[in-house]
């Protein structure tokens, strides 16, 4: 096989045509397709998903008329949404109104740049991906901020600075949880943070020692609330804001934010599945099939894992938006400076004296922290197992009412 | 003549800090000032990626438009009267402003004239992390450390500055 990328660019151009050019268009031209094949379907799939999985838990219906189950409500509403009047406020700020969404949306697609889906299945594996991923994210404050601003209404300014401010303050547990993994990994870059660990859960960073548990909690709160996801979900609180932000747009820019807070809860779930759930991990050999001599199971299999590690917890993030109230501005802040910092904080040195104690991990202490989550878990099953039996079970187990 | 496309790329970024450059200092609306501050930061980012410094390059992100665009924007939105379209950058007056860009420029043309510039066309695009760290424990350890005791002096300032008064 002599023929390659590059023949293959090359000759798709006019002699005069340098080869760099042919490789940036065709990097834009495969930024498109990613957008539109990926991440698209991704978030739209999603926010059917969390409408469905929202009516199941609050015993509604939900969407389910567009397709087989609503399958293709997200395809109705983006139609439906291109159609709308794109409705600009008389006294609003014009240019930056118009420019905010867009900000909001390249903060959050970035991020798409550093998420490792296999491992050859990356965009670009940065040697300082994670901290890529926290930088690129900052801009959506940024967006956010712009977008109350130039509303010219006060619930969007109140809403804006609301949502600046909470990400800001989380971005502090958030860093110090990733710092606890970084210590552990000794490397910035995503796939080396998947490297450093295996794929049976007691080589996953989450069981390492109990205090990278904890971190892993302290990060999915703190990304949860600088996702402005609910009970985070304060500078769109609707008893208080209208929706936030958002209340001036319409239409497809509408669109482009919640775009942007769908897509994001995979983004947080890839991260979290990056950081403490061994990523794409598979085992070497699965069936007695050696995975080296099957590339391509082994990287479909690699994919499926992540995709499915990432999305459960998803999931979870729509769980809690489903039984969760949302919290007070004064009790958001109170919760992160003077309890999630300083557990975060101890996390982070709890992490270094681990190391210094035992440089090489204590196997011992992985598995009780392992066994402790196994018995959580064990608990939390039996509950829910309980609640059914001692309720309606005809209304659980018709999941497609 | 023979235009490479990563000297495009240079072009175009170091235009965007140019002119959102521009717009800071020329817009009479203090909010479009602050906003451009964004193209201005991430464009030097992206100067920062062409001399291949991938660690300062995003540690500038994250510093500059994570935190200190968003203080600069909640201290200009906070401010009082501001729905006053009227507000300029201009306080000082032209004359006393005059003299200190003369003088900036003075300098400014001085110390590029002064300096040996090292010809960047062999930037090695290799991973910088580990070598700032080994430096910041290293050789320049005193400076570092420095440096962290005054930002934390700087904290605690801010935090009894604007501490509430509990009066009895």
């Amino acid at each position: 096989m002599e023929f390659t990328v590059h023949d293959f660019i090359q000759g798709l151009l006019p002699e005069a045509m340098p080869a760099a050019l042919g490789y940036t268009l065709a990097a834009i031209l495969v930024a498109v397709v990613v957008l539109s094949a990926f991440v698209a379907p991704l978030a739209g799939v999603t926010s059917w998903l969390e409408r469905r999985v929202w009516a199941r838990m609050q015993s509604r219906v939900g969407p389910n008329r567009v397709g087989p189950q609503g399958l293709l409500q997200w395809l109705a509403d983006g139609v439906k949404n291109i159609q709308k009047e794109d409705i600009i406020p008389a006294s609003a700020d014009r240019k930056l109104f118009l420019l905010a969404p867009y900000i909001v949306f390249s903060g959050f697609l970035g991020a798409f740049v550093v998420i490792p889906f296999g491992s050859w299945l990356i965009p670009a594996d940065l040697n300082i991906g994670i901290l890529y991923l926290l930088a690129i994210t900052s801009l959506v404050v940024v967006g956010i901020l712009m977008a109350g601003w130039s509303s010219n209404n006060k619930w969007s300014l109140l809403g804006g600075m609301r949502s600046a401010a909470q990400i800001v303050s989380y971005e502090i547990p958030a860093g110090l949880a990733v710092l606890t993994v970084i210590f552990l990994s000794g490397t910035l870059s995503m796939q080396g943070i998947i490297q450093a660990q295996g794929w049976a859960p007691w080589d996953w960073f989450i069981f390492y020692n109990p205090f990278t548990l904890v971190a892993f909690f302290m990060f999915f709160v703190a990304a949860l609330a600088e996702g402005n996801r609910t009970p985070f979900d304060i500078p769109e609180a609707e008893s208080e804001l209208v929706a936030g932000y958002v209340t001036e747009y319409s239409g497809m820019r509408f669109l482009f934010f919640f775009f942007a807070e769908w897509g994001n809860l995979y983004v947080i779930g890839a991260i979290s599945a990056t950081l403490f759930l061994g990523g794409w991990q598979i085992p070497a050999t699965v069936f007695g099939m050696t995975m080296a001599d099957h590339p391509l199971l082994k990287g479909v299999l690699e994919f499926t894992v992540f995709f499915l590690k990432a999305y459960l917890w998803a999931f979870v993030a729509m769980w809690v938006r489903g039984t969760l109230p949302r919290v007070r501005v004064d009790q958001l802040m109170a919760m992160c400076w003077k309890y999630m910092v300083p557990i975060a904080f101890i996390c982070l040195f709890g992490t270094i004296l681990f190391l210094v104690i035992w440089p090489e991990g204590n196997r011992a202490l992985t598995f009780a922290t392992l066994a402790f989550s196994g018995l959580v878990m064990l608990y939390f099953v039996w509950r829910v197992v309980f609640q059914i039996m001692h309720s309606r079970p005809t209304l659980y187990f018709k999941p497609y009412v | 003549m023979e235009i490479s496309i990563d000297v495009l790329i240079f072009y175009l970024v170091s235009l965007v800090v140019v002119g959102s450059a521009c717009i800071v200092a020329f817009s009479r609306n203090i909010v479009h000032s602050a906003f451009s501050l964004l193209g201005t930061f991430g464009g030097v980012a992206g100067l920062y990626v062409f001399l291949g410094a991938d660690f300062v390059a995003a540690v500038q992100v994250l510093i500059y438009v994570g935190g200190i665009l968003v203080l600069i924007l909640f201290a200009v939105m906070l401010t009082h009267r501001i729905s006053d379209i009227d507000i300029t950058n201009r306080t000082v007056g032209r004359i006393p402003g005059l003299v200190a860009v003369a003088v900036f420029l003075g300098i400014l043309v001085y110390a590029i004239g002064e300096t040996d510039w090292v010809k960047v066309k062999e930037v090695a695009y290799a991973p910088t992390t580990a070598t700032i760290g080994n430096l910041f424990l290293g050789d320049y350890l005193l400076p570092f450390q420095i440096a962290a005791v005054v930002l934390l002096v700087a904290l605690i300032g801010a935090i009894t500055l604007s501490r509430k008064e509990i009066k009895e």
